[in-house]
């Protein structure tokens, strides 16, 4: 539609008419992605004050624990992560490519659909369909909803990618592109062979673990790096210091990415967490080539990174990404003799991921996509600032204290004369000091949505008011004239 | 040039390769594995779970209970342990050779020793050093045997036998072999705790079998039921502060009795060739499911070896 052959190159391309088109689609996907995490909060603070009182709300079959927190997870992976990253992923193919998002009703309809199977995949959960498979826990009718919706979503940047004016390529549209065709390949393979037509016996943990890893080590990866890749070049204005680098780590992520995901000790032939474990160990080349990339790119001044707001979460994602690969190489190591991947130090190292490092990078880069789709800075900076601290503390209070709680956790189990009420008793301090970090992300969840809705209305109030009043106009010159 | 048609086709063969790994060869694998026989009896593993435990696997789904419990239990490794099960006709023989394969024990230990058999003779030594000390043994016309014991954290804390193995799940759909232990591991604990009624209890107010316990109570699988006649049978035992008004009992609902059969139904402990262990015979009856183990309590009344791996 914005594709029409009489429009100049020159003019389509342009960063206004780019903006113009993803700004419905992108606000929508922007603003749905921010009310799912505040949900996801509250389902998280729920489960978590279940440690210190398990009387807590316990007579409600749809918030016991077993459920919220599934519920919990999935509506930050489905609602929050996936739908914000395709968000930025089709800016970045529209920005990149110089061209106008192709077909944005596509993109609307899709996001319309998307939201509507993460509501019947979060009430299935809670009312007991959940599947029994962590992160894949949403029932099949769902799943195949949001299938729907994503493929819409792809179906749009895959057109954009195609109309793209600038014919280079950078090396975030690689990833993007490859993303489109991660997810729905893997998580159709995931809810075919485990939810509706299951394979027999213990085949569905190898296949469960496959999925797990494609969505958390791979896709999150590929969206988050391409984000990473392209904002950190542009906010600090260096250039990427080396394109080959970066293809490299793209290489080694899809390679092996999805080879990581089965824990040693697995009740699986022993091969398969052997190959897994070997696969995770190589997944520390494009943890190490993106903090020497940055490190290149801002010439070793890592203050550079602290100029900005969206840069400042970004610097901070980059960061977590870092973190949390080590502590996944460190757990895959430590799994063949000690099952640390069954202790607190696994949620601990998952939601360094997919929150320190995903949600992060996807928080910076909607403060910068946002202003740019409405034309106008947020109203507070200082409101931006707060969310970035209490994102900032309330991270280090979840995943530092569940991390050592994790370690000492596993250290307590191999030993035999340690009664297990005696271990659930040590890591007790450990959980109390997360649901304070669970409390502070949440209220840090609440300022992003106050922020993004706050631009919305300032965006779309004085074209409402103008409407109105065009048409009350009209009205009255048609009551004026007989 | 349009690198389209190429990263397409890069993440195709990307993805496929792990699809072939870990979708494609587990499914040709794993996905193919038949019932198999248990070591040295001929008690057919895994059998189906009873219908009332596999509808209690639906209600363990349901309420995410593997959010919380694993079940798998982990073994660091295989250690033998000798055992002697006869004295033989040469008795002095044997306790020579006894002090012998056991360096510290005095002739009269010995002697007290042979009194109460089968005992074992040495713990937790290599396959090597079983088989030579087993070979001495016997060669003073005892009958000693070397056994295979699984050792690790998992196994000191009582949580199973052996390793978990994929053979455990043969018929469970879907598998919950859990993430995390925030719980007991819960691979074996029909063997630990085989009484229904106590898990019902436990379902119901998790402190009153456990005092320290933090799983939520699970309330809503009983309801409160007006007696009738007679209270019934089914009634949970109560104390006073929890029990309900008089007239009314509590009774559990048919997904908490389903749930309960479940958890009795977890006995993942058979020898198996691929995880093997040495059990008495009298072991051997209870290790599996209830109704095949009746059948293997008339068989082999020896006690079983083992093929070491």
């Amino acid at each position: 539609m914005s594709q029409a052959p009489s429009s100049p190159p020159a003019l389509a391309g342009a960063p206004s008419k780019i903006d113009a088109s993803c700004r419905v689609p992108l606000l929508l996907m922007f603003i749905c992605a921010a009310v799912w995490l505040v949900i996801a909060s509250a389902f998280a603070l729920i489960a978590s004050i279940k440690f210190h009182s398990p009387d807590f709300l316990a007579d409600c079959p749809w918030l016991t624990y077993g459920r919220v927190r599934p519920a919990y997870l999935n509506a930050l992976l489905y609602g929050f992560c996936l739908q914000a990253g395709l968000g930025v992923g089709l800016w970045l193919l529209a920005r990149l490519g110089r061209a106008p998002l192709a077909q944005p009703w596509l993109v609307i309809v899709g996001t319309l659909v998307w939201n509507l199977g993460v509501k019947f995949g979060i009430w299935g959960v809670l009312s007991g369909d959940g599947t029994g498979f962590q992160y894949l826990d949403m029932p099949g009718y769902a799943a195949w909803i949001m299938m729907l919706g994503c493929l819409l979503i792809s179906l749009s940047g895959l057109l954009t990618f195609h109309q793209r004016r600038e014919r280079a390529l950078f090396v975030s549209q690689w990833f993007v592109f490859a993303a489109l065709f991660w997810f729905p390949w893997t998580y159709s393979t995931a809810e075919l062979l485990l939810v509706t037509w299951p394979v027999r016996g213990a085949a569905q943990v190898a296949i469960w673990g496959y999925y797990v890893a494609n969505l958390e080590v791979t896709w999150l990866a590929l969206i988050g790096l391409a984000a990473i890749f392209y904002f950190v070049p542009k906010l600090t204005r260096h250039q990427l210091h080396s394109h080959y680098l970066a293809l490299f780590a793209f290489w080694m992520l899809i390679l092996f990415g999805g080879w990581s995901g089965i824990p040693g000790g697995a009740p699986l032939p022993a091969w398969m967490p052997v190959l897994s474990t070997a696969a995770t160990m190589l997944l520390l080349v494009p943890v190490v080539i993106v903090a020497v990339l940055i490190h290149q790119t801002v010439e070793g001044k890592w203050t550079r990174l602290m100029a900005n707001p969206p840069l400042r979460f970004i610097a901070l994602g980059a960061f977590a990404y870092l973190l949390a690969g080590l502590m996944r190489v460190a757990s895959a190591g430590l799994d063949l003799h000690h099952p640390i991947s069954l202790t607190w130090f696994a949620p601990a190292q998952a939601q360094l991921n997919a929150y320190g490092f995903f949600s992060l990078v996807m928080f910076g880069a909607i403060y910068w996509i946002v202003p740019q789709l409405a034309g106008m800075e947020f109203a507070s900076a200082k409101l931006v600032r707060a969310h970035f601290w209490l994102a900032l503390l309330g991270l280090l209070l979840s995943v530092v204290p569940l991390a050592i709680g994790g370690i000492v956790e596993e250290l307590r189990l191999e030993t035999s004369g340690i009664s297990f009420m005696q271990v659930v008793k040590t890591t007790m301090p450990f959980l109390r000091a997360s649901t304070i970090g669970d409390l502070l992300l949440g209220l840090g969840h609440v300022v992003f949505v106050v922020n993004l809705l706050g631009m919305v209305v300032r965006f779309y109030r004085p074209r409402a008011v103008s409407a109105y009043a065009a048409a009350t106009m009209d009205l009255c010159a048609v009551k004026a004239k007989p | 040039m349009n690198y389209g048609p190429l990263i397409f086709l890069a993440a195709f063969f990307a993805m496929a390769s792990s699809w072939c790994g870990f979708v494609l060869t587990p499914q040709l694998q794993v996905g193919q594995l038949q019932q198999t026989n248990t070591l040295g009896t001929t008690v057919t593993y895994p059998i189906p779970r009873p219908g009332l435990a596999q509808q209690g696997l639906q209600v363990y789904r349901a309420n995410g209970c593997a959010y919380c419990h694993s079940q798998q239990v982990r073994q660091s490794g295989t250690v033998c342990d000798v055992v002697l099960a006869e004295t033989g006709t040469n008795q002095p023989a044997l306790l020579a050779s006894l002090v012998k394969v056991k360096p510290g024990l005095s002739e009269t230990e010995a002697r007290d020793f042979i009194a109460k058999l089968p005992a074992p003779v040495l713990r937790g030594i290599t396959k090597e050093a079983a088989d030579a000390a087993a070979k001495i043994l016997n060669a003073a016309s005892a009958k000693a045997q070397v056994w295979i014991v699984p050792v690790g954290p998992d196994i000191a804390r009582g949580w199973g036998k052996r390793r978990t193995v994929a053979e455990d799940f043969l018929f469970d759909s879907p598998v919950m072999a859990g993430s995390q232990r925030i719980g007991q591991d819960l691979a074996n604990v029909g063997v630990r705790l085989p009484d229904a009624n106590w898990h019902l209890r436990h379902l119901y107010a998790p402190r009153l079998t456990e005092k320290a316990s933090t799983m939520p109570p699970y309330r809503f699988l009983f309801e409160k039921h007006k007696i009738e006649h007679n209270p019934s049978p089914e009634a949970l035992v109560l104390p006073a502060e929890m029990a309900p008004a008089p007239g009314y009992e509590i009774l559990p609902k048919q997904e908490a009795r389903a749930l309960a059969a479940y958890l009795v139904s977890l006995r993942a402990d058979a020898p198996l060739f691929v995880a093997p262990l040495t059990v008495a015979a009298v072991d051997a009856a209870t290790a599996t499911n209830p109704p095949a183990a009746l059948g293997a309590a008339t068989g082999n009344a020896a006690p079983v070896n083992a093929p070491a791996k």
